[in-house]
């Protein structure tokens, strides 16, 4: 089985202006976004309270969100969460001068009311599970018995540690891209550096950005994936340098553009195909990894596909217009022939 | 030339073993068991616990797996949940005979099903994170600025006896934040109180302020002694929290400083927060009053007579009853610091005490007035009060540094101490973040994990080997391998999974594939090529090797930096990320040549491998790859 039949090296480079302009307009727009819209950051980055709610019937919303309104904690986000019955609500963060209720009681009060709400009473359930381990947990009883409303979950951020997470996660970004710069100058040329980094770099904007126009939300395993996308990216400017390196050295007569051509279509098939089982494997963690991985894997997933073809075209057109020439990388050893050896030059 | 030296095997099965043996940790499940812990802050679970749990459940005909002492708790492992709820009963009763004041905590908990011999080898499973099992995680603060402030307003007092008794006069001492400042009405008199007060309390700088027509001298503590401060504080809190989390029964619970001023507490299997905040938020007193010595008392301590009016009977930590007083002398409040120590001229071990200002004044009267006389220390926990340590008075003691002495180890002061440090006041802490999971939740996301790695390894496994035969299942058989180590060396360092490790671990497979696919069409390019079969699996790796360590090295960096700046899970992400990088490189490129050699190498005349079509363009033209 053999899915790529070339016959000849396909002259992407003759193209790269387009491609550049296209990539270029995509930027563009994806930093529009960013600035108008804005991310929907999590609370691990803004600080705030979330509750998911599971009720025994279909949730409904609007009654959830006016009951949780009238407490008066401030702009209230009910929404589903995975299945009708799940419920997940998002509360601000409370200021030092909120009133004497502290953020941490917040969500307490919360479950309390939603189980007035279904007339409830809120209590605790002590039992043991059948494997033998003692749970305690908070339980919302009906009279009946039943309980109308668990309680999954519950998270509570305070103000400074979203800020500090906001902050350690904008560092790692630029560590990252510094130590990938270091690295590709260190082992192939500055001009590649310069050329894997923006490529790349286009990748991390176009995922932020279609965050910010689909306003999906923006959380600590989505930076993570971003960060992994940034990584793997580079990965694949790094495979086609080294192809570029190894065709200077043998193919001789060959001018840049054609050995750049070259060497793309050479690793086209290796590219297809490792994107596409990596794409397999995130569009299992699509299907199968519930609401938590989603959104993770859905970074992932325009970071593979946008990478294809960031790394391809842009990055080797970049490196292109920096004036790559074979003496970047070929590090031509000085033949020292003696001036006085009258055999000197002679080639069989 | 495709030959792999027989000691390259022998690495290749030595990993394969170890992998095994650390993996299958994993899969035993948890079987119910009972763990006992301490259930007041003057009672240390120690080894010889062990024998006394085994010796109860001999008597009771209650067989366990094993008893194992683990540090903080001692666990037996049962057969069944009946008999876990038996030995439960049997060791309450036998430990506790007085059920209103439980001296032992006896709990239901889960231990991992591992044979012991395993567990002797270290072969543990892996450590679940919260999201997956379900529990509670806070974060707390410690409020280091109360604790300074504090500090500040106890060496007010302090400055102030100093100077008195050395008759130097100034014209006010204030508290200003954490400093303190002395106002003195000439420099000559704020010249000498500077010397005093530097050789008195090293624990200050002083600089002199001209205001006015007076000297000030601001007062501050040196970073070095505020550091200690902090450092004390947050020590104290996380000892005071070990003890009052073992009240709640956890199996493993996480109690770890996080930076300076921070301590994460993670109790998996407890749901009720209210309950958990309320055990964690509770403080402990500390009270110093004189014992009883009447003839009436003895009586009394010996149990043939009642407690005299006036007075209380507490407990020694020995269990000895002992007589105190109603009327409280001193309490924690005056007490700022009780440090382990040697006595300067015996060397026995000491509990070294220090007052301020006010409480050393009122023990001066005390001892002034009751020499000969024993003093009782008392600690305060949920209303229950035990007698720390009843020394005698030997001498007044003025000054406020207080030695006791006697028939004490060095641990068994340390342990006073560190008590003693208990009643009083360590810096308030505040819970800046909470988090919990329901049981269910976690069991579903360990589920959803496992599915997600499951069937993108199988697509994976089935494209592999449609595309490259033979060479594919090699890969695959790679992978495979990968993801043991990986499972096994996160199991070796105890590492916590948590969902974004899961799929940490998803990842590092999807991206794995990468080197083999690298490895897999250089040689189909090779033999496209024309090169000899066996030429072209050698070319094929060697040629492939450089990119694969290009692409890991700059995958890793990403990952070193997510495992800098990164917490909680996403650390448990950079993590699982780094360590799979690594454990691919050598399965993708060693486990996988070792398999080819094994298969090919011996061939001499090796007509063609199985590495699926190699298609070859039909002359003319410029061919896409060419040797």
């Amino acid at each position: 089985m053999e899915f790529f039949r070339i016959r000849r090296d396909i002259p992407f480079m003759r193209y790269a202006l387009v491609l550049n302009v296209i990539s270029f307009l995509t930027f563009a727009a994806a930093v529009f976004f960013i600035i108008t819209r804005g991310l929907h950051l999590s609370i691990e980055f803004t600080g705030g309270t979330v509750l998911e709610v599971a009720y025994t019937q279909t949730a409904d919303i609007n009654r959830t969100r006016a009951t949780i309104e009238k407490m008066g904690f401030g702009e209230v986000q009910v929404q589903n969460f995975g299945t009708s019955r799940d419920v997940a609500i998002r509360l601000p963060v409370r200021s030092k001068d909120g009133g004497d209720i502290k953020q941490t009681e917040v969500a307490g009060r919360v479950f309390a009311a939603l189980c007035q709400a279904e007339n409830g009473t809120v209590g605790t359930k002590q039992y043991t599970t059948p494997q033998g381990e003692q749970v305690s947990r908070p339980s919302c009883t009906a009279a009946d018995g039943t309980e109308p409303l668990t309680l999954s979950r519950t998270e509570v951020v305070g103000p400074s540690v979203g800020a500090e997470l906001a902050r350690d996660g904008a560092l790692a970004l630029g560590f990252t891209v510094l130590g990938i710069m270091i690295y590709l100058a260190f082992r192939f040329e500055w001009k590649f550096s310069v050329a894997g980094i923006v490529a790349n770099l286009h990748d991390v904007v176009i995922i932020i950005g279609f965050f910010a126009f689909f306003q999906w939300e923006f959380s600590l395993a989505v930076l993570a994936a971003v960060l992994a996308v940034l990584g793997y990216s580079v990965n694949e400017s790094v495979v086609i340098f080294d192809r570029i390196r190894e065709t200077f050295r043998r193919m001789r007569k060959m001018t840049t553009p054609q050995v750049i051509d070259h060497a793309i279509t050479s690793t086209t098939s290796r590219t297809i195909i490792t994107h596409g089982s990596t794409q397999m494997m995130v569009l299992s963690m699509l299907v199968f990894g519930g609401p938590t991985l989603h959104y993770f894997a859905v970074a992932l997933t325009i970071g593979i596909l946008f990478g294809i073809y960031s790394s391809i075209f842009v990055a080797a057109g970049i490196a292109m217009w920096l004036g790559v020439k074979r003496e970047d990388l070929v590090k031509v050893g000085a033949k020292e022939s003696d001036p006085n050896d009258p055999n000197a030059g002679a080639v069989v | 030339m495709n030959r792999y030296p027989w000691w390259k095997y022998a690495i290749l099965g030595v990993a394969l073993l170890i992998g095994l043996l650390y993996t299958v940790p994993n899969f035993f499940g948890e079987a119910p068991a009972v763990q006992v812990s301490s259930g007041k802050a003057t009672l240390k679970i120690d080894p010889a616990m062990v024998p006394r749990v085994e010796q109860t459940l001999a008597a009771a005909g209650l067989k366990p797996d094993f008893v194992q002492f683990d540090g903080n708790s001692v666990r037996a492992r049962m057969a069944d949940t009946d008999a876990q709820l038996k030995a439960k009963d049997a060791l309450s009763k036998a430990l506790n005979p007085d059920a209103n004041d439980p001296a032992w905590i006896v709990a239901l908990n889960l231990v991992s099903r591992s044979p012991a011999w395993m567990a002797k080898l270290h072969a543990l499973p892996m450590y679940l994170g919260l999201d997956l099992r379900g529990g509670v995680h806070f974060l707390m603060q410690v409020d280091m600025k109360s604790a300074l402030t504090k500090k500040a307003e106890a060496y007010t007092g302090d400055i102030r006896t100093l100077l008195r008794d050395k008759n130097i006069r100034h014209a006010g001492i204030t508290r200003e934040g954490n400093g303190i400042e002395v106002r003195f009405r000439d420099a000559a008199a704020a010249q000498q109180a500077q010397n005093l007060l530097l050789d008195q309390l090293p624990d200050l700088a002083w600089t002199p302020v001209a205001d006015g027509g007076d000297v000030k001298l601001v007062g501050a503590l040196k970073p070095e002694a505020a550091t200690r401060v902090q450092d004390q504080a947050l020590k104290q809190n996380i000892t005071t929290l070990h003890n009052r989390v073992n009240e709640l029964g956890v199996a493993e619970p996480v109690i770890q400083q996080q930076g300076s001023d921070r301590v994460i507490v993670q109790l998996p299997g407890v749901q009720d927060t209210a309950k958990a905040k309320d055990i964690i938020g509770r403080t402990a007193t500390l009270e110093i009053r004189m014992v009883n010595e009447t003839t009436e008392a003895r009586d009394a301590e010996r149990g043939s007579g009642p407690v005299p009016f006036g007075s209380e009977r507490f407990l020694e930590r020995g269990g000895r009853p002992i007589i105190v007083f109603r009327q409280v002398t001193l309490t924690g409040e005056n007490l700022t610091d009780a440090q382990p120590g040697f006595d300067g001229q015996t060397h026995e071990p000491s509990v070294n005490l220090t007052l301020d200002a006010k409480g050393s004044r009122i023990f001066k009267d005390v001892t002034r007035e009751n020499v000969g006389k024993r003093m009782a220390i008392i600690l305060f926990e949920k209303g229950k009060g035990e007698v720390v340590t009843a020394p005698v008075i030997r001498s007044e003691i003025a000054g406020g540094r207080v030695q006791i002495t006697g028939t004490m180890t060095t641990q068994e002061a340390n342990d006073q101490s560190l008590l003693l440090r208990a009643g009083s006041l360590a810096a308030p802490m505040e819970i800046i973040e909470e988090k919990t999971i329901g049981p269910s939740l976690g069991a579903d996301n360990i589920a959803k994990g496992f599915n997600s790695v499951m069937y993108g390894f199988t697509a994976i496994a089935v494209f592999m080997c449609a595309y490259y035969l033979l060479f594919g299942v090699f890969s695959t058989l790679a992978l495979a391998v990968n993801l043991l180590l990986l499972v096994a060396v996160l199991s070796m360092l105890q590492a916590t999974l948590s969902l974004p490790g899961i799929a940490a671990i998803a990842l590092v497979l999807g991206m794995a594939i990468d080197s083999n696919v690298l490895i897999n069409e250089r040689v189909r390019e090779e033999l496209r090529g024309g090169a000899s079969p066996q030429t072209a699996i050698n070319t094929g790796y060697e040629r492939a090797f450089a990119t694969i360590l290009d692409s890991n090295i700059t995958t890793l960096i990403a990952g070193l930096a997510l495992l800098a700046f990164g917490s909680g899970p996403v650390r448990g992400f950079a993590v699982v990320h780094c360590l799979g990088i690594v454990t691919s490189m050598f399965s993708s490129v060693m486990f996988s040549r070792g398999l080819v050699n094994l298969w090919y190498g011996r061939q001499k005349k090796l007509k063609g491998v199985s590495i699926g079509q190699v298609w070859r363009p039909d002359g003319g033209g410029t061919p896409a790859a060419k040797a």
